[in-house]
């Protein structure tokens, strides 16, 4: 993965001095609540319900094990023992104190980590696949190309005060599991007939209050123009991206206000005066970024490890969890997996200070040190010799860290929501836990198949509801919290929106409204269909038909 | 009139700010001396101002493209851009579209704005920066080095640190 130099190094230590200072000019009362509010907030630093809040960056989600130790320690030192990891592949910690905050980046910085750009309107954490490197299905690492954004958007100095906060995401192989066509902008590195590489761009997409899949502006742009194409798209955003209406300052709703064709069209002549810049990267700089992200020493392996066949023979518990949560690899004899954080009673994506500095050991034993922050809120170790998936097995489920239900029902993809966040208008980790109790029998997990369902518990989408083949919202109706449940939804190369179903439901009601669509797909499903085939076969009718039909809902 | 800082330095401040309230008539008659007017006003009394045989300057509100001052960037000797929110960041592009059209006078940013924002003003190409009332100016210049290094191009530095970093042929 990627290590510092001594440029990387002064920067981000730079930037603690000067948040450091900030703070202590805040505390003595030389900066106002709304001028530190932004300064704090390009520094992951929320005030909200409880207490502050501070989002740690995690670049496209890569780990090294020192650095989640270091996670860890701060989760003891600083706040309750544990921390939250978002659909963002960052983490997120509840309990800081504003006071200590410097000294916990300069925590971080020693480890090769911030909490820069974060949060606030500008460029946002860099996203890409948390199979990069390995994916059987990969054309491009684009790890190379997300250290190369990540670099160019940190305190980019034109991009720092946008109408709103803007979200890049990489993606180079078939199956797009980076969401690309969700976000301001979608890069899918590609390779042309010739063999260049290049960079289809995507602008535009996005969830939130509005949610728009986005749109081709470029089919294929030379790799080495990847910064000054971006530069030229945010420089036309920035200038006339909306600023009288949060709901409408987002790119989507310019690209939506302009038409993609103009948008695009004043994109390109912006870009003109980019081309042949010195922004237009180098081969040189590639290859020095690649060096970083090179093959870890893979043994020689046979494809298939007798003692793995022997255990999946012996075990059916192992090969339930092999089944979910085992992937395959582009080298022979190794696999990826995930390490599910969505244990039934334990809020998705929460993750203790022990669990950390176990999986950190994992990690050291059996994965070369490194790890992976999934966008579905679980942590990936990428490259384990399948010949030690079983020991691997054993000692992840003694950690709570082995739940097999990756794809299924369970694997909920949930925010805060409103145990946490003052934007809430519901909780939504109640909800989750509700529906995981209700859903308890792993058998019949495992029939249902595959099934993302995701929670928000407001309009912000951070739990993705939009793109959950069940999709749950958080409402306010006259101060009570209540659900509007979509269905349909969809993420990769498929990207669709959800529909709702109909009006909203109590959280008491969530379990067996959940049920009930359940029960539907069961009944009318074709073999081989999963639940989010069936609704696009059918369509949102006989789904509705059976949750509101029996019994009218209570309307709020 | 306050002072501002130029080139790294607190300097007092000879020009006079013109339209800056609410309903100016862009074609109410001008002071004599080194005003700054509204864009509308320069727009209407461009001939007029130029006639007058002294330093002009013009400044920006942020919905204001930089576009329509083309043609006299080399006549004008302050070009001024009004942040009146420092999180509106138009003013941010504006500098480097001045900069890029190759204005080479004065500029500067001016409003809500305090120490915290000098460096990334200072990257897109102003010169000049007045503050807040209340920001201490001499003790805010040291903002103007909150960062040895910076990644990316800009109008301050347009080479990229993998360009300077590929000529420097180390990584340090
Ligand atoms: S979706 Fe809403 S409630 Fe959930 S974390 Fe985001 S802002 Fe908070």
């Amino acid at each position: 993965m990627y290590r510092y130099d001594n440029y990387d190094h002064s920067i981000v230590a730079d930037r603690v001095a000067q948040f450091r200072d900030q703070t202590r000019r805040y505390l003595a009362g030389q900066l106002t609540d709304d001028e530190f509010r932004p300064l704090r907030l390009q520094n992951g630093l929320y005030i909200q319900r409880q207490a502050p809040m501070l989002r740690v960056a995690v670049p496209y989600g890569m780990l090294s094990s020192e650095q989640l130790r270091m996670l860890a320690h701060i989760a003891r030192k600083y706040d309750r023992g544990y921390g939250h990891f978002t659909t963002r592949q960052n983490i997120q910690y509840n309990w800081p104190k504003l006071e200590e905050v410097p000294d916990i980046l300069a925590d971080l910085a020693s480890v090769e980590m911030h909490a820069i750009q974060t949060s606030g309107n500008c460029i946002r954490n860099i996203t890409t696949d948390h199979f990069a490197g390995v994916a059987p299905d990969e054309h491009v690492d684009p790890r190379v190309l997300a250290e190369i954004l990540r670099q160019w958007s940190t305190f980019h100095p034109e991009f720092a005060f946008l109408p709103r906060k803007f979200k890049i995401a990489l993606s180079g192989s078939d199956q797009d599991r980076a969401a690309t066509l969700l976000h301001d902008i979608g890069l899918h590195a590609v390779r042309n007939e010739s063999g260049e590489l290049g960079l289809r761009v995507i602008v535009g997409g996005g969830m939130g209050r509005t949610p728009i899949i986005g749109h081709v502006v470029r089919d294929f742009l030379p790799w080495r123009e990847m910064l000054t194409y971006c530069e030229a798209v945010l420089r036309v955003y920035n200038r006339h991206g909306r600023r009288d209406n949060l709901y409408k300052s987002r790119i989507k709703i310019l690209v939506k206000a302009l038409g993609p064709q103009e948008f695009t069209r004043q994109v390109e002549a912006e870009w003109e005066f980019g081309k042949g810049s010195p922004s237009v990267l180098t081969d040189a700089e590639y290859e020095r970024i690649a060096k970083h992200f090179t093959r870890p020493a893979y043994e020689l392996l046979p494809a298939l490890d007798p003692f793995y066949v022997e255990a999946l023979a012996d075990s059916r518990a192992f090969t339930k969890w092999t089944e979910r949560n085992v992937h395959a690899h582009q080298v022979d004899g190794y696999a990826s997996v995930t390490l599910s954080l969505k244990k039934t009673g334990l809020p998705p994506g929460d993750a203790t200070a022990e669990q950390m500095d176990f999986v950190a050991g994992l990690a050291d034993r059996y994965s070369f040190g490194e790890l992976r922050v999934s966008h579905e809120q679980n942590l990936i170790l990428a490259d384990v010799r399948k010949r030690d998936l079983f020991a691997l097995w054993l000692e992840a489920k003694s950690q709570g860290l082995a739940t097999p239900n990756i794809g299924l029902l369970t694997n909920i993809v949930c925010c805060p929501g409103g145990d946490f966040c003052s934007l809430a208008n519901a909780k939504s980790i109640p909800i989750a836990e509700a529906i995981q109790r209700r859903f308890d029998d792993l058998d019949y997990l495992h029939d249902i198949g595959e099934l993302d369902l995701n929670i928000s518990g407001c309009m912000n989408s951070c739990g993705h509801h939009h793109v959950g083949h069940i999709g749950i919202l958080g409402v306010d109706k006259n101060g009570a919290e209540w659900y509007q449940v979509s269905i349909g939804g969809d993420q990769g190369n498929d990207a669709a929106l959800g529909h709702v179903i109909g009006p909203s439901f109590a959280a008491s009601q969530m379990p067996e409204v959940i049920e009930k669509l359940i029960d539907t797909y069961v009944d009318v499903r074709t073999e081989e269909e999963r639940f989010i085939d069936t609704v696009k076969r059918l369509g949102v009718a006989p789904f509705k038909a059976r949750v509101y039909g029996s019994r009218e809902a209570v309307h709020a | 009139m306050p002072d501002v800082i130029r080139n790294g330095a607190v300097t007092p401040d000879a020009w006079t700010f013109v339209g800056l309230g609410e309903g100016f008539d862009a074609a109410a008659p001008l002071p004599t001396g080194a005003i700054v007017v509204p864009l509308a006003a320069w727009q209407a009394q461009r001939e007029a101002l130029l006639a007058r045989n002294e330093s002009i300057g013009v400044w920006l509100a942020p919905a204001d493209d930089a576009e329509a001052l083309r043609g006299d960037l080399g006549r004008l000797a302050l070009i001024a851009v009004q942040f009146p929110k420092f999180t509106d960041g138009r003013g941010y592009s504006t500098a480097v579209l001045l900069r890029r059209a190759g204005y080479q006078g004065e500029l500067r940013a001016f409003g809500d704005l305090g120490r915290d924002q000098l460096f990334y003003l200072s990257r897109v190409g102003f010169d000049a920066f007045a503050l807040r009332e209340r920001e201490d100016l001499a003790g805010a210049i040291a903002s103007l080095r909150d960062f040895h290094e910076t990644y990316q191009g800009s109008i301050n530095q347009p080479a990229p640190l993998f360009r300077r970093r590929e000529t420097a042929g180390t990584t340090r």
